[in-house]
């Protein structure tokens, strides 16, 4: 099966998120970024399904955020293809309809089986990759999957999460776009000397694809931090005066029996 | 039909109308005053019937039945919603941010080129725009949007609407299913089966006390000295969904959107940042005391008592506390 997957860099939401001037954008002048957890999982399912059923596994990105360590270490982790598409301006990410529109271009003529992207990012506001992704391919799209099986040549077996721990099984024809949640076992770790050796042993391939007009059809007035916290009583002092306190407290409601 | 009309998803996983639907319906009906229209319900199903009664706040119930709807899948569903739209042309339409959600909002507003907001929590319409309040990044930031284009899709967040209530007048009317629907089999997405969870783990829905661990736990070694704490409170360590990813405890411990919802006497939640998806699971806890190193973890906002600190530094110290307390 030749199956593609798509990595984005988002920001990091451990450090703090700057809004930029106009007050209605982040600004990302001086942002981290990390691997989209999601797509960090899709890695990880596209990883698996090659190891069970052989086949291949390119991993694509815009290159917007730093994405190259990812890119590596994606390789590091088996990867056999790495496509980063150019992206010009290092303040702001395309939009989902901007890059599904890119990554359709270059996929079309890749040809892959199978296309799997995590199916959500933090900084998404108006719109979602992986189903846009598939409405611009034209393909089967399934979201909120968490696991992946290959049931025969021609299709899949899919695993939806639903709540309560329950998971819906659809067979799903190929070509198709899933957007993954989970991958059936965590994200693989590799060690840092493998993601060196990668960089010294992989060529990342660089393509252009037709970067379409922004349509905004959701105006942002403002994007800012909600207001701090009023509920919470904080507690404070050192662990044991904080910890005596919440005993006290627990006590005090008839939680301890 | 009228362009002034709030069109909401009645959605009905596994035969059970959900419960963000009666929230949809609040927000819809807000809306609907506004701009002076109605508020339409549609329910995609083999058979629609079982579920008007629950759908009595709305207007119109526009059922659609066909035996490819008897389960849930994407391209069917879809084609079902949009022949609803194209006969209605909604100002506005409402999907849960749930998981059948976010498979037919996205796939919608592509396939409309219409207009998109996730993760909406405040919805208005103001001189003729539709304007929302939209929770982005786990609950860190906030968005006000403007949407001029009809029609507006919105993905709410699950407690940001009060339900609405019922008027029992609702005029329940067919809608035929598009002619060229395929047959359940003969669909790109074929739905197979449902998968519960193995049963023997406990059941945290059913637990007086939750120890709740979230990414601050850092490794899995750390869950020993949390399960002993919940182990003195008589209660069951639960989780937040990246230890659940990690496959650090079974998704029979999750709480939240995909996971359980849960409502203990006590829910001390460690390391937790409060991401949307998780609060929804939770917020209904009589008592939530949060443990987090950064002050604006957005747990602090449902928390009743908030710490901020390590996780782990408060773990034994909370332990020995409780011990004693016991113990005298």
């Amino acid at each position: 099966m030749k199956i593609a997957v798509v990595i984005r860099h988002v920001p990091d939401l451990i450090e703090p998120l700057e809004v930029d001037s106009t007050g209605k954008a982040f600004d990302l002048s001086s942002a981290a970024f990390v691997l989209n957890e999601s797509d960090d999982h899709a890695l990880e399912q596209a990883l698996l399904l090659k190891e069970k059923h052989g086949g291949s596994v390119t991993v694509l990105s815009i290159d917007f955020g730093d994405v190259d360590n990812s890119l590596y270490a994606a390789a590091a982790k088996g990867a056999d293809q790495i496509l980063k598409l150019l992206w010009d301006d290092p303040n702001r990410s395309p939009s989902p309809q901007q890059a599904a529109r890119m990554y359709a271009e270059v996929l079309r003529s890749q040809g892959p089986d199978l296309v799997l992207v995590g199916v959500q990012a933090p900084d998404e506001l108006d719109g979602v990759l992986s189903a846009e992704l598939a409405v611009c391919l034209g393909w089967p799209y399934v979201g909120v999957v968490r696991g992946v099986q290959a049931a025969d040549g021609q299709s899949l077996l899919v695993c939806k999460e639903f709540p309560g721990a329950v998971m819906a099984q659809y067979e799903v024809r190929l070509p198709a776009v899933l957007g993954i949640l989970g991958a059936e076992q965590p994200p693989r770790y590799v060690p840092v000397s493998r993601i060196r050796a990668a960089m010294k042993s992989t060529q990342i391939a660089e393509q252009e694809a037709a970067v379409p007009a922004e349509a905004a059809r959701v105006e942002v007035d403002q994007l800012y931090p909600p207001a701090p916290a009023e509920r919470a009583e904080m507690l404070t002092g050192s662990p044991e005066q904080v910890a005596n306190r919440i005993a006290a407290l627990l006590e005090e409601k008839g939680l301890l029996r | 039909m009228s362009a002034s009309d709030i069109l909401v998803l009645a959605e009905t996983p596994r035969g059970v109308l959900s419960g963000i639907v009666a929230e949809l319906l609040g927000a819809a009906r807000r809306l609907a005053d506004a701009t002076g229209g109605h508020v339409l319900a549609a329910v995609l199903s083999a058979d629609g019937s079982p579920f008007v009664s629950g759908l009595q706040a709305a207007d119109r119930i526009l059922v659609v039945n066909h035996p490819s709807l008897a389960e849930y899948s994407p391209e069917l569903f879809l084609a079902a919603l949009q022949a609803v739209i194209q006969a209605e042309t909604p100002r506005a339409v409402l999907v849960g941010s749930t998981s059948i959600g976010w498979d037919v909002a996205p796939l919608l507003a592509a396939r409309l080129n219409a207009p998109l907001v996730l993760g909406c929590q405040q919805a208005s319409i103001e001189d003729g725009q539709v304007r929302a309040t939209c929770s982005l990044c786990g609950g860190k930031m906030l968005a006000n949007v403007r949407i001029q284009e009809a029609p507006a899709i919105l993905m709410i967040l699950p407690g940001s609407f009060t339900p609405a209530t019922s008027t029992g007048k609702a005029q329940v009317e067919p809608v035929s299913p598009p002619a060229d629907l395929p047959a359940p089999d003969g669909a790109r997405v074929a739905f197979r089966q449902w998968i519960l969870p193995p049963p023997g783990d406990v059941d945290i829905t059913a637990q007086t006390v939750l120890v709740a661990v979230g990414r601050g736990i850092q490794q899995k070694e750390n869950l020993e000295p949390i399960q002993q704490l919940a182990d003195l409170l008589g209660g069951a360590v639960c989780a937040s969904r990246p230890i659940v990813d990690q496959g650090w405890l079974p998704t029979t411990r999750q709480v939240g959107k995909s996971g359980m919802t849960v409502k203990p006497k006590l829910y001390l939640a460690l390391g937790i940042s409060g991401a949307p998806e998780h609060v929804e699971g939770m917020s209904g806890s009589d008592l939530i005391i949060a443990v987090n190193t950064d002050p604006k973890a957005p747990i602090f906002d449902v928390a009743d008592y908030g710490v901020q600190m390590d996780l782990m530094d408060l773990v034994e110290p909370l332990t020995q506390a409780i011990q004693a307390k016991k113990t005298t």
